[in-house]
């Protein structure tokens, strides 16, 4: 199963989560944001990151970038696809996913190993964990704070659409300690932590990440 | 040629960071009248001509690119 990952101009975790799918089992395929064209894939990853800079806002630019019309109509038509930090802010930004995500009310950037709670095991990308599991992985950003409007956050209570929620520490102010959600279908999801670099004892704070891309491929496999 | 204002502004509901960061700053400067500090966004566009057409499209581009309407709002100008 071919799961591609975009660089964008600013991507720093482009390599990792290529690196992540290959130790999954898959067979990454880099994708570049100025090429109208997703090679075949099956899945896609928008990974961590400044992309341009962030400038404007994050994920405003790179939501416009000419691989996303195809990442946006790939999702429509139900491809999996995940973002990761700044591929979360890009997801929101292009509406793929609802609410936004605005800088820490800390105002500062924060790098720890967080803890997560598992809300939903029916989406593309968690269908390989339980809800109620806890997975450590790293979490690394400035601007993470998950908002939305009441109705918006009452509708992704009620209808399942919150995958992972923070545990012990709300890091960066989300509301309703929100780490990442999902879309109806449950093909697109994203979050603030990093599962891609969470994939090996040596150079992580363990293994929870792979999860979520072994799901993917188990997905994709059984699909 | 011609200039039309954007001004974007995080929403009144919306937690302002970096408002906030600039209004704490400024008891200890010996500022005391500020009860509340927003900060947003001005956008000077060049414009050719000022008509339907342009404002239309200013608004377009304000709504889409400038601005996310999730958490910030706008309003458009033309420059005297």
């Amino acid at each position: 199963m071919k799961i591609g990952v975009v660089t964008f101009p600013g991507s720093l975790d482009d390599v990792d989560a290529q690196r992540a799918v290959r130790i999954a089992g898959g067979e990454p395929v880099a994708l570049w944001h100025g090429d109208h064209d997703l090679k075949g894939v099956d899945a896609v990853i928008l990974p961590g990151g400044f992309s341009y800079g962030d400038y404007l806002r994050a994920g405003a630019i790179a939501r416009f970038a000419p691989v996303m019309t195809e990442v946006i109509a790939a999702a429509q038509g139900g491809m999996p696809v995940l973002g990761i930090c700044n591929g979360f802010q890009i997801l929101c930004e292009s509406h793929l996913l609802p609410g936004a995500l605005i800088r820490n009310d800390h105002r500062t950037f924060i790098c720890r190993d967080q803890t997560l709670k598992v809300e939903s095991s029916t989406t593309a990308w968690t269908s390989g964990l339980s809800v109620g599991d806890e997975i450590v992985i790293p979490l690394k950003n400035g601007e993470g704070g998950f908002v939305a409007d009441e109705d918006t956050l009452d509708r992704l209570e009620g209808e399942g659409q919150v995958v992972f929620r923070y545990v012990d520490v709300n890091p960066n102010g989300s509301l309703r300690d929100i780490a990442g959600i999902t879309n109806e279908r449950g093909n697109v999801v994203g979050l603030m932590p990093h599962p891609e670099h969470a994939v090996e004892d040596l150079t992580g704070p363990g293994t929870d990440g792979l999860a979520l891309f072994t799901s993917a491929l188990a997905t994709l496999t059984s699909a | 040629m011609a200039r039309v204002i954007v001004d974007v502004m995080p929403k009144p509901e919306i937690l302002d960071p970096q408002g906030k960061a600039v209004h704490g700053a400024l008891p200890r400067l010996g500022y005391h009248a500020v009860t509340d500090v927003r900060q947003g966004k001005r956008f000077e566009l060049e414009v050719e001509v000022v008509d339907e057409a342009t404002l239309a499209e200013v608004h377009a581009l304000a709504g889409t690119l400038l601005s996310n309407p999730v958490i910030e709002d706008y309003s458009v100008r033309v420059d005297q």
